[in-house]
Formats: C-alpha cells, structure tokens, sequence
C-alpha cells in the first residue's frame, strides 16, 4: 500500500517536471519512480491517510507564511551580522528538549530551526536537539527549548501528531 | 503589475546570496560560517525561484521553478545538518570566544573549542 502511494506521488512529480506525455520520457519516468518507490518506499509513512485529514492541512497552510516570516528575520538577523563592523557573535552549542513524538515532526522541527534566526541544529538523540547557536542567549535546557522550539511545537504539533 | 514584482524578489534572492557569501568570508570557523551560508543561500535561491514563477506564471518553466524551490527548502537544511555533525565528529575545533559546547561535553568527551592564545 506505501509503496502505490509513493508511486502515484513520484510519478505525479515526474509529469510535473517535465510536462509532457512523449512515450520516450514516460517509459524513463516509470523505471526511475519504480526503482525509487522500491528502495525507499518502506521508510514512507506507515499511515498516509493522516495526513489528508482537513484540519492538518489548514494548520500547515497557516504554517507556510510565519516559516516564511521566521526565514526573512533569520536573514536579516545574518545580515545585520555579516556588515556590522565589530562582527557581534557568541556562538555555542545548547541542547534542547521537544515534546514531539514522531520522526517526521522532529524533522521539520530541526529543519525549521536551521532556517531560522542564529540557529541550526546538529544532531537528534531521541528527545533531545543539539542546537548550534550563532548568539547564545541562554545555557539553562528549558529556557533555551523554549526560545529555540516553542514557536514551532506549536504548529508541528498540531499538523504531524 | 505581476511582472515588477517577480523582478524585485529575484534581486532581494541576489542581493541576499551575495550577504551569504560575505558572511562565508567573514566568520571564523566552520560553523559559523555555515549558519551564515546555509540561511542566506537557502532564502536566496528560494526567493529567485519564486520570481521566476511569478515571471512565468504557470508555464513549464514556472512550475519547475516552483517544484525546485519546494525541494530546496526540505533539503538544503539537511545537508547543512550533515555537514556540521560531519565536521562535529571529525574532530574540527570551534573558534575560541565559543561560550560553551554541550556535543562535545556530552558526546566527544570534551568540549572541542580551540585554546586561547
């Protein structure tokens, strides 16, 4: 059942990408999506249907423009650091604490977190986030996790669990 | 009107590469500068894509511009990750006024911060 819907994504991808329906690119998209729906298609979510559920999707949606929000104050904040003549930096590496659950929440959180300001994540060890940080502004675990993750938990959350 | 505004995003997608590259410069060590280059790069490119698409509209290349910035955005910050855990376990040393490294404390037996000289 994974392995169809991943199919029926790739293969939607494919006539995307290439707008056409010339019998040559078809027969190369067919072999590319199999051999890919083959070797990756077990680690597809085990439960696709989830994620078709209308309130997850208007979440995500509301999502979109405060990650894109979130992005252009992390650029700036880089810029304001890249041109200010005494280069104000303190990095250091934190460690947080989430309250996801699930891997694909964790993964759009620590994706979230390196695009957006001073942070960027290093590793994942189960509950915990290595957390690269350009202006350290708290060592203490709670107070950090709730500067760095709180904004987005919230939204994950309700979109992933 | 679609048109000026297409061209405008495209020069802030430049204008922003061009800061990353600056910062690339300009920060002392590995990770900083990967901060500095995975944010700008990532937000600039995305932002030519979506001027692109604007330009376009939903022609062949449009879309492509649009499915490219999608992935842009899922994979860029993945890579960055691979790359700072690679140079983390690689034993690269973090610049010295780093305040504090609780990876190294807790995972390298160590924090990995160059010494004062």
């Amino acid at each position: 059942m994974r392995y169809l819907i991943f199919f029926s994504i790739g293969a939607g991808l494919w006539l995307l990408l290439t707008l056409t329906l010339r019998i040559d690119t078809l027969i190369a998209g067919a072999v590319v999506v199999i051999l890919a729906s083959i070797i990756f298609g077990g680690y597809f979510t085990g439960r696709p249907v989830k994620f078709l559920q209308p309130h997850r999707i208007i979440w995500f949606i509301i999502y979109i423009p405060f990650f894109i929000w979130y992005m252009l104050k992390a650029n700036i904040d880089v810029a304001y650091r890249v041109l200010h003549p005494g280069r104000p930096i303190k990095p250091g590496i934190v460690k947080i604490r989430t309250t996801l659950k699930t891997d694909i929440a964790k993964v759009f959180l620590a994706n979230s977190i390196t695009l957006t300001p001073g942070t960027m994540t290093c590793d994942i060890d189960g509950e915990f986030l290595y957390i690269h940080w350009i202006w350290v502004q708290s060592e203490d675990i709670t107070e950090a996790s709730k500067i760095i993750a709180q904004p987005f938990e919230i939204f994950l959350r309700r979109i992933f669990e | 009107m679609i048109s000026p505004l297409g061209w405008l995003i495209i020069w802030i997608g430049i204008l922003f590469d061009i800061l990353g590259t600056v910062g690339l410069i300009r920060f002392p060590d590995v990770y900083n500068r990967l901060q500095a280059s995975t944010k700008c790069v990532t937000l600039g490119t995305f932002g030519i894509m979506i001027g692109i698409f604007l330009l376009k509209g939903f022609s062949p290349m449009g879309i492509k511009a649009l499915i490219c910035g999608a992935f842009l955005l899922l994979t860029s910050p993945v890579a960055a990750h691979a790359l700072m855990r690679g140079s983390l376990h690689f034993g690269q040393k973090m610049w010295k006024g780093t305040v504090i490294d609780q990876y190294g404390v807790e995972k390298l037996g160590g924090a990995q911060i160059e010494k004062e000289d």
